[in-house]
């Protein structure tokens, strides 16, 4: 674990400290540039304010991801399932990823109103095509004499789906979620933007205030909260794949 | 070593009888032009011949794996399920399974019960002398004992017709010599037909019985012979000079 985290906070803390001195120095104007000191002053003095709204962003990252993950590996099982439905639909789950998601926000304030449901439905449009993209790529590349072995003692398409090719799918099914975990955090804060609450809305309000501190304050939760999730789904992939997969065996 | 002869069959073999059989690769390229070829039951076939010949073809046809564009191939008796076997040139395990349960798979897919399939194939992984190693994951094997778990699990439905796809070729020669010894006695206490299909003119003489040589292009059969060699094969063998002579007449029908 020490090896690990230590690594990449030596770059932070430097970078933190030049930012300091810069700002301290007066070589970047304060209201351009927090000083760190600053954001960890706002930081404390909003507590209960940021606290709340990084739970209302995280309720609305993380169940747009779930609701991800779950339609976008059933999409990818059923594209899979013929090239005529792949032909058919597969477009569409493109339209997904190339849809500009802070032109449709509006929209989805119409259908979903002022709330955390638009906010999941962002966090939702923003990571769905990873996971079905990966997921179907996965699944469409099986050995083939591993679908032979399957051919061979009879084993059904449903059989050979469950027992072969999404099991021999899952490393890409993880790169798609891993994707996905990060995308479903800026959908949400998109969301927020236009639907309000959570911090896409702290943000939004700090920035008419002037209060700079406070958006760093903000956009800091947010990685942060994007950090650990994109954490939660290595640590799935590591308990699920550790004893086959080359990716995550030990260097 | 090992002369001790088991007589106790487990399963026996079949009758594998091609008939004008025609395989057309991409409508152009003719892979195989009308073979005729019988293999009898029990008999440990070894095929030769040079890369892109058609030998894969063939075997993947009589595996029912590729349908032929014309002619017959017939298997009897006909009339059990899964009768056949085939080892591919990888070991081709499923990684996220372990040892057991890779070989346990084919009665699985059967739908055999959990703890009869567990029985059965943690008896062929004693056969293959795995049993230290059934918690075992396939990252964690050499390449050696991959390849005997693949056998295992070929062999876990006592199949009749084993089918082999140069099995041994990736492997380094000492395990391949093991693993040569390994499969001729499994043979001959099970007394099933093989059809192993090899590059190499050694592995191929110091296994079979009967040796086919198949030319360069149509699947044309070049030599059919019947190997003049001791049924009991171990490594003291491999110094034998009707080994030699074998392999002489094998190459010679290769290099024509």
């Amino acid at each position: 674990m020490k090896k690990t985290l230590l690594p990449p906070l030596i770059p932070f803390v430097v970078v933190a400290l030049l930012a300091e001195f810069l700002v301290r120095e007066g070589f970047v104007r304060a209201y351009l540039l927090p000083a760190p000191s600053a954001v960890f002053r706002a930081m404390i003095s909003s507590r209960a304010e940021l606290f709340q709204a990084l739970l209302s962003t995280s309720t609305g990252s993380l169940t747009g991801f779930a609701l991800s993950a779950v339609t976008g590996i059933a999409i990818a099982i059923l594209l899979s399932s013929s090239r005529g439905v792949q032909r058919a639909f597969y477009p569409y789950a493109i339209f997904f990823q190339t849809v500009p998601l802070i032109a449709v926000a509006p929209l989805l304030v119409i259908w979903f109103g002022f709330g955390i449901e638009t906010v999941i439905a962002s966090a939702f449009v923003a990571s769905v095509f990873p996971v079905i993209a990966n997921t179907l790529s996965g699944i469409l590349s099986t050995d083939p004499p591993l679908r032979d072995l399957f051919k061979l003692y009879g084993a059904s398409p449903l059989v050979t789906l469950f027992k072969l090719r999404i099991p021999a799918a899952l490393p890409q099914v993880f790169t798609g979620l891993r994707v996905s975990a990060g995308l479903a955090v800026v959908g949400a804060i998109v969301g927020e933007f236009i639907a309000g609450g959570g911090l896409g809305s702290v943000v939004d309000i700090a920035r008419t205030q002037q209060r700079i501190d406070k958006v760093f304050a903000a956009v800091l939760l947010a990685s942060l909260l994007g950090l650990g999730m994109f954490g939660l789904i290595n640590l799935f992939s590591h308990l699920m794949l550790r004893r086959w997969h080359a990716s995550e065996q030990p260097l | 070593m090992h002369a001790r002869r088991v007589t106790n069959t487990v399963s026996t073999g079949v009758v594998v009888q091609l008939e004008q059989v025609r395989r057309v690769f991409n409508n152009r390229q003719v892979v195989i032009a009308g073979m005729d070829l019988r293999i009898d039951s029990g008999e440990f076939l070894a095929v030769l011949g040079p890369s892109g010949c058609g030998k894969s073809t063939l075997l993947r046809m009589i595996a029912r794996l590729a349908e032929p564009d014309s002619g017959r191939i017939r298997i009897e008796p006909n009339d059990e399920r899964f009768q056949t076997a085939f080892v591919f040139q990888d070991a081709n395990l499923l990684p996220w399974r372990n040892v057991l349960d890779n070989a346990a798979l084919p009665l699985e897919l059967m739908g055999e019960s959990k703890t009869k399939r567990e029985e059965k194939a943690r008896a062929v992984l004693g056969q293959v002398g795995l049993l230290d190693a059934l918690d075992r994951y396939p990252a964690q094997l050499s390449g050696g004992m991959r390849m005997r778990v693949s056998l295992a699990r070929a062999l876990v439905t006592e199949p009749r017709l084993l089918l082999l796809d140069e099995p041994f070729a990736a492997l380094d020669e000492i395990t391949r010599f093991h693993l040569d010894v390994q499969l001729r006695e499994l043979w001959q206490r099970r007394g099933m037909t093989v059809i192993f299909v090899t590059h190499s003119v050694s592995e191929a003489a110091f296994l079979a019985n009967r040796a086919v040589v198949m030319g360069r292009s149509g699947g044309a059969i070049k030599l059919d012979r019947t190997l003049q060699l001791p049924a009991v094969r171990d490594n003291e063998l491999r110094g034998d000079p009707r080994l030699g002579q074998e392999m002489r007449l094998l190459l010679g029908a290769i290099e024509e």
